[in-house]
Protein backbone atom coordinates (compact mmCIF):
# COMPACT_ATOMS: atom_id res chain seq x y z
CA UNK A 1 0.00 0.00 0.00
CA UNK A 2 2.54 2.45 1.17
CA UNK A 3 4.55 1.28 -2.27
CA UNK A 4 2.05 2.44 -4.33
CA UNK A 5 1.47 5.75 -2.66
CA UNK A 6 5.40 6.16 -2.76
CA UNK A 7 5.66 5.45 -6.78
CA UNK A 8 2.47 7.81 -7.08
CA UNK A 9 4.63 10.43 -5.21
CA UNK A 10 7.57 10.01 -6.74
CA UNK A 11 6.45 9.53 -10.39
CA UNK A 12 4.33 13.21 -9.80
CA UNK A 13 7.25 14.83 -8.79
CA UNK A 14 9.63 13.73 -11.21
CA UNK A 15 7.62 14.75 -13.98
CA UNK A 16 6.50 18.04 -11.93
CA UNK A 17 10.28 18.99 -11.92
CA UNK A 18 10.96 17.85 -15.27
CA UNK A 19 8.72 20.32 -16.85
CA UNK A 20 10.11 22.87 -14.56
CA UNK A 21 12.86 22.07 -15.65
CA UNK A 22 12.38 23.30 -19.25
CA UNK A 23 10.18 26.12 -18.47
CA UNK A 24 11.90 28.15 -15.84
CA UNK A 25 13.53 30.94 -17.01
CA UNK A 26 16.53 31.07 -14.71
CA UNK A 27 18.88 28.41 -15.69
CA UNK A 28 20.02 28.48 -11.80
CA UNK A 29 16.23 27.58 -10.95
CA UNK A 30 16.39 25.13 -13.75
CA UNK A 31 19.34 23.03 -12.33
CA UNK A 32 17.74 23.16 -9.24
CA UNK A 33 14.40 21.84 -10.55
CA UNK A 34 16.92 19.17 -12.23
CA UNK A 35 18.54 18.04 -8.90
CA UNK A 36 15.08 17.07 -7.72
CA UNK A 37 14.32 15.53 -10.51
CA UNK A 38 16.92 13.09 -10.05
CA UNK A 39 16.20 12.97 -6.35
CA UNK A 40 13.24 11.25 -7.23
CA UNK A 41 13.92 9.39 -9.90
CA UNK A 42 16.49 7.60 -7.23
CA UNK A 43 13.53 7.16 -4.93
CA UNK A 44 11.68 5.21 -8.13
CA UNK A 45 14.68 3.15 -8.40
CA UNK A 46 14.66 2.22 -4.70
CA UNK A 47 11.32 0.88 -5.18
CA UNK A 48 12.36 -0.99 -8.01
CA UNK A 49 15.08 -2.96 -5.42
CA UNK A 50 17.61 -1.64 -7.79
CA UNK A 51 19.61 0.59 -4.37
CA UNK A 52 22.84 0.27 -6.12
CA UNK A 53 21.91 2.32 -9.30
CA UNK A 54 19.86 4.75 -7.32
CA UNK A 55 22.82 5.88 -4.59
CA UNK A 56 24.61 5.90 -7.98
CA UNK A 57 22.42 8.38 -9.86
CA UNK A 58 22.81 10.40 -6.66
CA UNK A 59 26.42 10.21 -6.06
CA UNK A 60 27.17 10.67 -10.10
CA UNK A 61 24.52 12.50 -11.19
CA UNK A 62 23.47 14.79 -8.61
CA UNK A 63 26.51 15.07 -6.99
CA UNK A 64 29.15 15.16 -10.01
CA UNK A 65 26.82 16.29 -13.54
CA UNK A 66 24.08 18.70 -11.53
CA UNK A 67 27.12 20.66 -10.10
CA UNK A 68 29.31 20.76 -12.75
CA UNK A 69 26.22 22.76 -14.31
CA UNK A 70 25.40 24.72 -11.90
CA UNK A 71 29.10 25.84 -11.65
CA UNK A 72 28.96 26.55 -15.57
CA UNK A 73 25.75 28.31 -15.39
CA UNK A 74 27.01 31.10 -12.26
CA UNK A 75 30.25 30.99 -14.08
CA UNK A 76 28.59 32.47 -17.56
CA UNK A 77 27.00 35.56 -17.61
CA UNK A 78 23.52 34.71 -19.33
CA UNK A 79 21.20 37.53 -20.65
CA UNK A 80 17.87 35.35 -20.13
CA UNK A 81 15.42 38.21 -22.22
CA UNK A 82 17.31 37.41 -25.28
CA UNK A 83 17.27 33.43 -24.66
CA UNK A 84 13.34 33.52 -24.04
CA UNK A 85 13.12 35.08 -27.50
CA UNK A 86 11.63 31.89 -29.38
CA UNK A 87 9.58 30.26 -26.92
CA UNK A 88 6.52 31.55 -27.46
CA UNK A 89 6.57 30.89 -31.08
CA UNK A 90 8.09 27.36 -30.85
CA UNK A 91 5.43 26.42 -28.57
CA UNK A 92 2.52 24.88 -30.15
CA UNK A 93 4.60 22.99 -32.28
CA UNK A 94 6.83 21.60 -29.97
CA UNK A 95 4.10 20.96 -28.04
CA UNK A 96 1.92 19.32 -30.70
CA UNK A 97 5.04 17.01 -31.64
CA UNK A 98 5.62 16.12 -27.94
CA UNK A 99 2.12 15.04 -27.73
CA UNK A 100 1.90 12.84 -30.42
CA UNK A 101 5.32 11.17 -29.08
CA UNK A 102 3.64 10.57 -26.02
CA UNK A 103 0.62 8.61 -27.40
CA UNK A 104 2.47 6.19 -29.23
CA UNK A 105 4.68 5.56 -26.25
CA UNK A 106 2.11 4.65 -24.20
CA UNK A 107 0.26 2.82 -27.13
CA UNK A 108 3.08 1.24 -27.34
CA UNK A 109 3.39 0.32 -23.57
CA UNK A 110 -0.54 -1.00 -23.61
CA UNK A 111 0.68 -3.14 -26.87
CA UNK A 112 3.12 -4.44 -24.76
CA UNK A 113 1.70 -5.29 -22.38
CA UNK A 114 -1.42 -6.74 -23.66
CA UNK A 115 0.89 -10.09 -23.91
CA UNK A 116 2.80 -9.77 -27.49
CA UNK A 117 6.41 -10.44 -26.08
CA UNK A 118 7.57 -12.63 -23.85
CA UNK A 119 11.26 -13.32 -23.30
CA UNK A 120 12.44 -16.84 -22.72
CA UNK A 121 16.18 -16.40 -21.80
CA UNK A 122 17.95 -13.75 -19.10
CA UNK A 123 21.34 -12.81 -19.82
CA UNK A 124 22.03 -12.82 -16.39
CA UNK A 125 19.38 -13.93 -13.95
CA UNK A 126 19.14 -11.99 -10.65
CA UNK A 127 20.23 -14.27 -7.85
CA UNK A 128 18.15 -14.66 -4.99
CA UNK A 129 18.89 -13.28 -1.55
CA UNK A 130 22.45 -11.61 -2.59
CA UNK A 131 22.33 -7.96 -1.78
CA UNK A 132 22.03 -5.65 -5.30
CA UNK A 133 25.26 -4.19 -4.78
CA UNK A 134 27.41 -7.98 -4.16
CA UNK A 135 25.03 -9.11 -7.53
CA UNK A 136 25.88 -6.36 -10.00
CA UNK A 137 29.55 -6.45 -8.40
CA UNK A 138 29.44 -10.66 -9.45
CA UNK A 139 28.42 -9.57 -12.81
CA UNK A 140 30.05 -6.54 -13.45
CA UNK A 141 33.92 -7.59 -12.80
CA UNK A 142 33.55 -10.80 -14.12
CA UNK A 143 31.03 -10.56 -17.47
CA UNK A 144 31.37 -7.77 -18.05
CA UNK A 145 34.91 -6.78 -17.29
CA UNK A 146 35.95 -5.27 -20.43
CA UNK A 147 33.00 -3.03 -20.78
CA UNK A 148 34.08 -1.49 -17.21
CA UNK A 149 37.19 -0.79 -18.46
CA UNK A 150 36.16 0.99 -21.93
CA UNK A 151 34.22 3.19 -19.28
CA UNK A 152 36.74 3.91 -17.45
CA UNK A 153 38.68 4.75 -20.45
CA UNK A 154 35.25 6.65 -21.83
CA UNK A 155 35.59 8.70 -18.19
CA UNK A 156 39.84 9.48 -18.95
CA UNK A 157 39.19 10.37 -22.66
CA UNK A 158 36.51 12.87 -21.27
CA UNK A 159 38.65 14.23 -18.59
CA UNK A 160 41.70 15.22 -20.86
CA UNK A 161 38.98 16.02 -23.33
CA UNK A 162 37.56 18.78 -21.21
CA UNK A 163 41.06 20.12 -19.71
CA UNK A 164 42.42 20.19 -23.28
CA UNK A 165 39.26 22.77 -24.50
CA UNK A 166 39.34 25.01 -22.04
CA UNK A 167 43.09 25.23 -21.16
CA UNK A 168 44.45 28.44 -21.87
CA UNK A 169 47.84 29.89 -20.99
CA UNK A 170 47.70 32.91 -18.85
CA UNK A 171 49.98 35.62 -19.79
CA UNK A 172 51.96 37.85 -17.13
CA UNK A 173 52.46 34.48 -14.85
CA UNK A 174 56.10 35.27 -12.47
CA UNK A 175 56.99 31.92 -12.77
CA UNK A 176 60.12 30.25 -11.09
CA UNK A 177 63.23 29.91 -13.92
CA UNK A 178 65.89 27.96 -12.03
CA UNK A 179 68.53 28.46 -15.00
CA UNK A 180 68.59 32.17 -14.84
CA UNK A 181 68.67 32.04 -10.81
CA UNK A 182 71.57 29.68 -11.59
CA UNK A 183 73.47 32.09 -13.93
CA UNK A 184 73.33 34.63 -11.32
CA UNK A 185 76.88 36.48 -10.53
CA UNK A 186 77.87 37.71 -7.39
CA UNK A 187 78.57 40.88 -8.64
CA UNK A 188 74.99 41.34 -10.06
CA UNK A 189 73.24 40.57 -6.82
CA UNK A 190 71.96 42.95 -4.68
CA UNK A 191 73.28 43.50 -1.09
CA UNK A 192 72.05 45.54 1.91
CA UNK A 193 74.09 47.94 3.02
CA UNK A 194 73.74 49.89 6.51
CA UNK A 195 74.95 53.26 5.06
CA UNK A 196 75.61 56.10 7.52
CA UNK A 197 74.03 58.96 6.63
CA UNK A 198 75.28 61.66 4.87
CA UNK A 199 77.90 59.64 3.02
CA UNK A 200 78.47 58.36 -0.65
CA UNK A 201 77.86 54.73 -1.57
CA UNK A 202 80.45 52.42 -2.76
CA UNK A 203 79.03 50.64 -6.09
CA UNK B 1 -0.67 -1.91 -8.08
CA UNK B 2 2.06 -0.68 -9.68
CA UNK B 3 3.45 -2.72 -12.83
CA UNK B 4 6.04 -2.07 -15.62
CA UNK B 5 3.45 -0.47 -17.66
CA UNK B 6 3.21 2.85 -14.73
CA UNK B 7 7.37 2.81 -14.59
CA UNK B 8 7.37 3.02 -18.36
CA UNK B 9 4.84 5.33 -18.44
CA UNK B 10 6.52 7.77 -16.11
CA UNK B 11 9.50 7.09 -18.51
CA UNK B 12 7.77 8.08 -21.81
CA UNK B 13 6.66 11.26 -19.68
CA UNK B 14 10.22 12.13 -19.26
CA UNK B 15 11.38 11.15 -22.76
CA UNK B 16 8.44 13.31 -23.96
CA UNK B 17 9.40 16.46 -21.49
CA UNK B 18 13.27 16.37 -22.64
CA UNK B 19 12.61 15.81 -26.67
CA UNK B 20 10.21 19.29 -25.70
CA UNK B 21 12.88 21.09 -23.66
CA UNK B 22 15.13 20.47 -26.88
CA UNK B 23 12.56 22.16 -28.77
CA UNK B 24 11.87 25.36 -26.85
CA UNK B 25 14.73 26.20 -25.64
CA UNK B 26 16.69 27.24 -29.37
CA UNK B 27 18.80 29.29 -28.07
CA UNK B 28 19.76 28.61 -24.46
CA UNK B 29 22.50 25.42 -25.01
CA UNK B 30 22.43 24.59 -21.19
CA UNK B 31 18.65 23.91 -21.39
CA UNK B 32 19.44 22.04 -24.29
CA UNK B 33 21.74 19.84 -22.44
CA UNK B 34 20.07 19.24 -19.55
CA UNK B 35 16.95 17.92 -21.62
CA UNK B 36 19.56 15.67 -22.61
CA UNK B 37 20.25 14.49 -18.88
CA UNK B 38 16.51 14.61 -18.51
CA UNK B 39 16.54 11.81 -21.92
CA UNK B 40 18.93 10.05 -20.45
CA UNK B 41 17.23 9.60 -17.20
CA UNK B 42 13.87 8.53 -18.46
CA UNK B 43 16.56 5.74 -20.44
CA UNK B 44 17.71 4.26 -17.03
CA UNK B 45 14.92 4.44 -15.26
CA UNK B 46 13.07 2.15 -18.48
CA UNK B 47 16.06 -0.04 -18.11
CA UNK B 48 16.19 -0.11 -14.61
CA UNK B 49 12.14 -1.05 -14.75
CA UNK B 50 12.80 -3.83 -16.82
CA UNK B 51 15.72 -5.34 -15.25
CA UNK B 52 13.63 -5.76 -11.99
CA UNK B 53 10.80 -6.88 -13.62
CA UNK B 54 12.11 -9.40 -15.58
CA UNK B 55 14.59 -10.44 -13.33
CA UNK B 56 17.22 -9.80 -15.35
CA UNK B 57 20.71 -8.16 -13.69
CA UNK B 58 22.01 -6.65 -17.18
CA UNK B 59 19.80 -3.80 -17.27
CA UNK B 60 21.22 -2.43 -14.24
CA UNK B 61 24.68 -2.93 -15.36
CA UNK B 62 23.70 -1.29 -19.44
CA UNK B 63 22.32 1.73 -17.04
CA UNK B 64 25.59 2.13 -15.02
CA UNK B 65 27.68 2.49 -18.64
CA UNK B 66 24.39 5.14 -19.89
CA UNK B 67 25.49 6.97 -16.56
CA UNK B 68 28.60 7.03 -17.19
CA UNK B 69 28.38 8.03 -20.78
CA UNK B 70 26.00 10.36 -19.78
CA UNK B 71 28.50 12.54 -17.60
CA UNK B 72 31.43 12.26 -19.89
CA UNK B 73 29.31 13.82 -22.39
CA UNK B 74 27.80 16.31 -19.92
CA UNK B 75 31.87 16.97 -19.31
CA UNK B 76 32.77 17.58 -23.03
CA UNK B 77 29.63 19.38 -23.76
CA UNK B 78 30.00 21.91 -21.34
CA UNK B 79 33.64 22.64 -21.71
CA UNK B 80 32.53 23.27 -25.57
CA UNK B 81 29.86 25.81 -23.78
CA UNK B 82 32.72 27.57 -21.49
CA UNK B 83 35.09 28.15 -24.92
CA UNK B 84 32.28 28.78 -26.61
CA UNK B 85 31.11 31.79 -24.79
CA UNK B 86 34.93 32.68 -24.42
CA UNK B 87 35.19 33.53 -28.16
CA UNK B 88 31.20 35.07 -28.23
CA UNK B 89 30.23 36.36 -24.95
CA UNK B 90 26.97 35.14 -25.71
CA UNK B 91 25.45 31.40 -25.33
CA UNK B 92 23.09 32.45 -28.07
CA UNK B 93 23.90 29.41 -30.58
CA UNK B 94 21.61 30.73 -33.20
CA UNK B 95 24.16 32.45 -35.19
CA UNK B 96 26.83 28.91 -34.60
CA UNK B 97 26.40 28.82 -37.75
CA UNK B 98 28.65 31.32 -38.61
CA UNK B 99 32.02 29.42 -37.80
CA UNK B 100 31.27 27.07 -40.95
CA UNK B 101 33.82 27.95 -43.87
Amino acid sequence: MIQVFAFYLFAAIVVASASMVILARNPVHSVLWLILAFFNAAGLMVLLSAEFIAMLLIIVYVGAVAVLFLFVVMMLDIDFAELRAGFVSYFPLGGTIALILLVELVLGVGAWNAGALNLSTRAAPTPEHVPNIEAIGQLLYTRYIFLFEMAGLILLVAMIGAIVLTHRARGGVRSQDISKQNRRRPQDATRNINQPSGQGVEL
Amino acid sequence: MIGLAHYLVVSAILFVLGVLGIFINRKNVIIILMAIELILLSVNINLVAFSSFLGDLVGQVFSMFVLTVAAGEAAIGLAILVIYFRARGTIAVDDVNRMKG
